[in-house]
C-alpha cells in the first residue's frame, strides 16, 4: 500500500513540473467548451436569400414579405435578371434564390396556378435541407391563404376547408438548440481526452526512458504500478468534468435536470473505461509518438464520430451502428444527455450503465494482463 | 551464509528462431566482481535481464541469492539492485526526490530512507546538489547516483548492465573504484561490459559470443591459460606490410594490430625474437623494437574469437 502512495506522490511531483499540464488540464477543456458552445452551431437560423422578382405585383410583394417576416430568410439582394442569381450563389453570399415569374400576380388573382422557382445551394446540405423545408412551409401557408381568399370571393365564405392542425410540443430541449445536445456530450469528450491520452503517454514515457524497467526489477507489484499511474488521471478527469459542468450550466444556461450524484458516479465509471483504454494503448506502443497516434486515430477519432457526439447514431448505416455498440462513449453520451437534459435516473439508464460496467471490467482486465505480460 | 550468489544452469533465451542466449551456465561467488564480457548483441543484456526477472528464460534455471528466478521472482527482487545502460532515474525529479521515491518503492521506512539518502548522496559525491535535477549533473555523477539508487535497499547482489556507457575515462575509473568498494563491503557485483580495460577490474570474467560462453576465469587465468604461445610486441614504421609478412610465416600463429604496434604470437618451438627479426629482414622492413609481453585481455579475446572462426575470412 505504501508503494502506491510513493508512486502517487511521484506522479504529482512530475505533473506539477510538467510545463504542458496546465494547457492539457485546464486550457484544453475550456477552449473546447467555448468553441463548441459558441462557434459550433448546427441550428439553421439564417438562410440568406436573393430575390428575383420579375413580376413586381402586389401579390409578389406579399409573397416575398412572408419570407422576410419569417425571420429565417434575410434578403441580401434584389435582382432583376435571372442571370444575376448565379453570381450570388457562387460567391456564397446567398444560399437560396427565389424567382417569381412575370405572370405571378395576374394568375394568382385569377385563381390559376402560378410558378415560383427556388434555387438552393446544396453544397451545405444540412442548411439547404432545412432551408427547403422552411421555404416549403411558407409557400404552403401562402397557397392556403390564396385558396381561402379565392373561395371567399366566389361566395363560399361559409365553407372552411377541414384541416388537422397538429399541436407539437418539444420536451427537454424546447428550443431544439443543438448546443443543448452537443455540450453535455462534451463532458464525455473532455473526459476521454484527459484520460486516454494522458494515461497512455505517462506510461509509455516511463517505458521510453527506462524507468519502467527499473520499477519492474523492484518488488513493487504490477497492480500497484497501474493504480499509482492511473489515480492521478482519475483526479484530473474529475476536475475537468466539474469544470465543464460549471461551464455548461453557468455560461450556457443548460441546467442539470437529473441527480449530480448519479452524474458523478457514472462519470467515474466512464473514467474507468477510458483509463483502461489508455492503459491498453500503452501496451501496444513503445514510444510516446506511437501512443499519441494510436490514441488519436484508433480511439479518439472513431469515438468522436461514431458515438453520436454530433451526428446522431440513428442516421448512420446499420453496420456502423453496430460498431458504435463497442464504444463506451456511446453509452456515456446516452447517460449524460439523459441525466442533464431529461433528468433521467438509474431506473431508465441501467442498460447503459451495465454496458459501461462490462466494458470497464473487460478492458481493465485485458490491459492489466497485457501490461504484466509485456513487462515480465 | 551461502557462498554462491548466482548460479545459472543451461540458461537459454530464444526470440522466435533467434537464440540470444544459448545454454549458458556459470556461478558467481558472494562478494565477487563478476564480469560478463562480449560485443554488442552477444547476449550479455539478455542474460542480465533474465537474472533480474525482466525476461522469462526459454529454458534452463538460475538461482539468485538462493532463490529461483522463475519460481520466486519476488524474493529475488528484494535482494537485488539493477542499473541499466540507460540512465533510468526520473529526469524531472530532483536528486533527493529520486532517492526518496526509489527508497519508498523498496519499502524502506522514512527513517531508513533518510539514513540511506545521506549514504547515497555521499557515495555519488553529490553533497549540496540534492535539489538539482539529474539532467543538470555531469555524466559520471548521474551514473553514480543511479548506482546509489539501485543500492538503497542494501541488496546482496547488484546487476550493472554496461554501467559506464558514454562516461569519460576518469569518471569511469572513479565509478569502478565505487564498484570495488561495494564488493569489498560484501556485495556481489554482476557487471556486463564491452570495455576490455574494465574487464581487468573484475575478479572473474566470462567471455560471451553469439549467446555462448567461450571462455571464463580470472583475467590472469584467461591470459595464461588460453594463450600459451609467447606474445611479442613489435614496433615498426610499416605496420600493415609487417603484419602481412608476419601472418604469412608458418612459424607465427597470430598477428594483430594494436595502434602503431603489432602483437605477434609465435609457436612455442621457435625462438620468438629470431623469427621476427628474420621475417622482417627478409622483407626489408625496419624493426625498431621487439619484446616479449604478457598478453592483454584483448589478445586473449582476439585469439578466442579467432578460434571461433569469427575474425578469419570465410575462404
Amino acid at each position: 500500500m505504501r508503494a502506491i502512495l510513493h508512486i502517487l506522490r511521484k506522479e504529482f511531483l512530475q505533473l506539477r513540473r510538467d510545463p504542458n499540464i496546465v494547457r492539457l488540464i485546464f486550457i484544453g477543456p475550456i477552449a473546447q467548451l467555448l468553441i463548441f458552445g459558441f462557434a459550433i452551431n448546427l441550428d439553421v437560423n439564417s438562410v440568406p436569400m436573393i430575390v428575383c422578382d420579375l413580376d413586381h405585383s402586389l401579390q409578389s410583394h406579399d409573397f416575398i414579405a412572408r419570407f422576410e417576416n419569417s425571420g429565417y430568410f434575410p434578403i441580401v439582394a434584389y435582382v432583376d435578371r435571372i442571370g444575376d442569381i448565379d453570381d450570388y450563389l457562387q460567391r456564397g453570399k446567398a444560399s437560396i434564390a427565389i424567382t417569381i415569374s412575370r405572370e405571378f400576380g395576374r394568375k394568382i388573382a385569377k385563381g390559376e396556378p402560378a410558378q415560383v422557382q427556388a434555387i438552393v445551394d446544396g453544397s451545405e446540405s444540412s442548411a439547404a435541407s432545412v432551408g427547403i423545408s422552411y421555404a416549403q412551409a411558407i409557400v404552403a401557408g401562402y397557397s392556403q391563404q390564396v385558396m381561402l381568399a379565392g373561395f371567399a370571393r366566389r361566395g363560399f365564405g361559409m365553407l372552411r376547408p377541414i384541416s388537422v392542425e397538429p399541436e407539437i410540443r418539444v420536451w427537454y430541449n424546447p428550443d431544439l438548440r443543438s448546443r443543448n445536445y452537443i455540450l453535455p456530450g462534451l463532458l464525455g469528450m473532455i473526459l476521454m481526452q484527459a484520460t486516454v491520452v494522458l494515461t497512455a503517454l505517462a506510461i509509455v514515457k516511463e517505458k521510453e526512458t527506462g524507468t519502467m524497467e527499473q520499477l519492474i526489477v523492484t518488488p513493487v507489484k504490477t497492480w500497484q504500478i497501474i493504480i499509482g499511474k492511473l489515480a492521478p488521471f482519475t483526479i484530473i478527469g474529475i476536475i475537468d468534468i466539474l469544470l465543464a459542468l460549471a461551464g455548461i450550466t453557468l455560461l450556457f444556461g443548460i441546467p442539470v435536470r437529473g441527480s449530480l450524484v448519479t452524474l458523478g458516479g457514472l462519470s467515474a465509471l466512464f473514467i474507468l473505461t477510458t483509463l483502461g483504454i489508455g492503459l491498453f494503448v500503452s501496451t501496444v506502443s513503445s514510444t510516446q509518438q506511437q501512443a499519441m497516434m494510436t490514441a488519436m486515430f484508433f480511439v479518439m477519432l472513431p469515438m468522436n464520430f461514431l458515438s453520436g457526439f454530433i451526428f446522431p447514431i440513428e442516421n448512420m448505416p446499420k453496420l456502423i451502428q453496430l460498431v458504435s455498440y463497442l464504444l463506451p462513449l456511446r453509452y456515456f453520451f446516452e447517460i449524460i444527455r439523459g441525466i442533464v437534459l431529461r433528468g433521467a435516473g438509474l431506473d431508465v439508464l441501467w442498460p447503459q450503465v451495465l454496458a459501461l460496467v462490462v466494458f470497464a471490467v473487460g478492458i481493465l482486465t485485458l490491459s492489466a494482463v497485457r501490461f504484466k505480460k509485456k513487462l515480465a | 551464509m551461502q557462498k554462491v550468489s548466482i548460479e545459472a544452469h543451461s540458461l537459454t533465451k530464444r526470440f522466435g528462431s533467434f537464440t540470444a542466449v544459448d545454454d549458458v551456465s556459470f556461478s558467481v561467488a558472494k562478494g565477487e566482481i563478476f564480469g560478463f564480457l562480449g560485443a554488442n548483441g552477444s547476449g550479455k543484456s539478455t542474460t542480465i535481464r533474465m537474472l533480474t526477472g525482466l525476461l522469462q528464460s526459454t529454458s534452463g534455471t538460475a538461482t539468485v541469492a538462493g532463490y529461483d528466478i522463475n519460481k520466486q521472482p519476488e524474493q529475488v527482487k528484494m535482494r537485488i539492485g539493477y542499473m541499466s545502460q540507460k540512465f533510468s532515474l526520473y529526469a524531472d525529479l530532483t536528486v533527493a526526490e529520486n532517492i526518496r521515491f526509489w527508497g519508498g518503492i523498496y519499502g524502506l521506512t522514512d527513517a531508513k530512507i533518510a539514513e540511506r539518502r545521506a549514504w547515497a548522496i555521499q557515495t555519488a559525491g553529490l553533497e549540496g546538489r540534492e535539489a538539482s535535477l539529474p539532467s543538470a549533473l555531469p555524466g559520471g555523477f548521474k551514473q553514480r547516483l543511479a548506482l546509489a539508487c539501485a543500492m538503497l535497499h542494501e541488496p546482496e547482489i547488484v546487476f550493472l548492465d554496461e554501467p559506464t556507457g558514454g562516461v569519460d575515462p576518469i569518471m569511469r575509473r572513479r565509478f569502478w573504484d565505487l564498484i570495488r568498494q561495494l564488493a569489498e563491503a560484501g556485495t556481489t557485483v554482476f557487471v556486463t561490459t564491452h570495455y576490455l580495460d574494465e574487464a581487468e577490474y573484475c575478479n572473474r570474467l566470462m567471455l560471451i559470443h553469439a549467446g555462448r560462453i567461450i571462455a571464463g576465469g580470472s583475467p590472469q587465468e584467461l591470459k595464461t591459460q588460453y594463450i600459451q604461445n609467447p606474445v611479442m610486441e613489435v614496433e615498426t614504421d610499416r605496420v600493415i606490410e609487417a603484419m602481412n609478412a608476419l601472418s604469412d610465416d608458418p612459424r607465427i600463429e597470430e598477428t594483430s594490430v594494436f595502434g602503431t604496434l603489432l602483437h605477434v604470437s609465435i609457436k612455442p618451438e621457435y625462438n620468438a625474437e629470431d623469427v621476427i627479426k628474420s621475417v622482417l629482414a627478409a622483407h626489408n622492413l625496419p624493426l625498431h623494437r621487439a619484446e616479449r609481453i604478457v598478453p592483454s585481455l584483448e589478445d586473449v579475446f582476439i585469439h578466442l574469437l579467432d578460434q571461433q572462426g569469427v575474425t578469419s575470412d570465410a575462404s
